[in-house]
């Protein structure tokens, strides 16, 4: 996945910065203020939404977490879109990964959430949820991060930024 | 109300994900995603110390919801399994996905330990 798309960008590992990406190590010292202001603004958004979507399930506190669980999935979903979406630009705006992937998404989903919920689940007795949740939120989230790129990176056309320098749809 | 202390929180919360991100690959490099495993650890730390406080609900929002909720992220850290996965390397990958939960997990009941083991408490 990804191959084609060569670069710098075939080096990231950490989709919210990656220095090893030359473009994200200059973001920062670029225009400070505005990566800042777009993370924040973005973590905003998708706290709220975090926070909009969890009040609306219900949660059974000595269960499943569902709520987190959904949030996590989904974002994971997305953060694999997102990426696929970015890999594909030759030059994608300077501000969308810290808008949409660090802050929107990064602020959506939540690790602490889920590791307290777990620890709590123990506490009270319910060991064998706990662990379920923890595994299946794992499994879930990266089968979600995966279906997200591939599927993404298979119906988007690529136009690529390198290399041949030809328009190349793919599927 | 609880939707200001939220987005209060989150509006901290996600530029110091980014900022403790880089200053950790400044000093670690960017060859294992240790940055995002900080952050997701001391957030798990910090969330399951406050729950063992006996905080009024909205400094719950504000701090728990809001600011560790933000702090930490699942949707960076399985991107960057995928990534480990995809690029081979599938010892860090299996690093990567184990290590995080199980450091979150033990970090959130340390932080809950610790809270409980205060005086106050």
């Amino acid at each position: 996945m990804g191959e084609r798309v060569s670069g710098p960008e075939q080096r990231r590992v950490d989709p919210d910065v990656d220095l090893a990406v030359p473009a994200d190590r200059a973001e920062l010292p670029a225009h400070p203020a505005a990566v800042l202001a777009a993370v924040s603004a973005g973590g905003v958004l998708g706290a709220l939404a975090r926070a909009g979507l969890s009040a609306a399930l219900p949660y059974d506190p000595a269960g499943f977490p569902w709520p987190t669980f959904a949030v996590n999935l989904s974002g994971c979903l997305l953060i694999g879109v997102l990426m696929a979406v970015l890999a594909k630009q030759a030059n994608p705006p300077v501000l969308a990964r810290p808008f949409l992937g660090v802050g929107v998404l990064g602020g959506y989903t939540t690790f602490a959430t889920h590791a307290v919920e777990a620890r709590q689940l123990a506490a009270d007795g319910a060991a064998a949820i706990a662990l379920a949740y923890l595994a299946a939120t794992l499994a879930g989230a990266l089968l979600a991060v995966w279906v997200g790129y591939a599927a993404t990176d298979r119906l988007t056309p690529s136009v690529s930024g390198t290399g041949t320098g030809q328009r190349r749809v793919h599927r | 109300m609880t939707a200001l202390l939220v987005a209060l929180g989150a509006a901290v919360g996600a530029p110091l994900r980014y900022l403790a991100d880089r200053a950790v690959q400044d000093r670690f490099g960017a060859r294992f995603p240790w940055g995002t495993l900080t952050v997701n650890v001391a957030g798990s730390l910090l969330l399951g110390f406050l729950l063992g406080l006996p905080l009024p609900p909205a400094a719950g929002v504000l701090l728990g919801t809001g600011l560790c909720g933000a702090l930490t992220t699942y949707s960076t850290a399985s991107y960057e399994t995928l990534r480990l996965a995809t690029a081979g390397r599938f010892r860090p990958a299996v690093a990567n996905a184990f290590l995080g939960v199980a450091a979150a997990v033990a970090a959130a009941t340390l932080g809950h330990l610790a809270a409980t083991a205060l005086p106050w408490s």
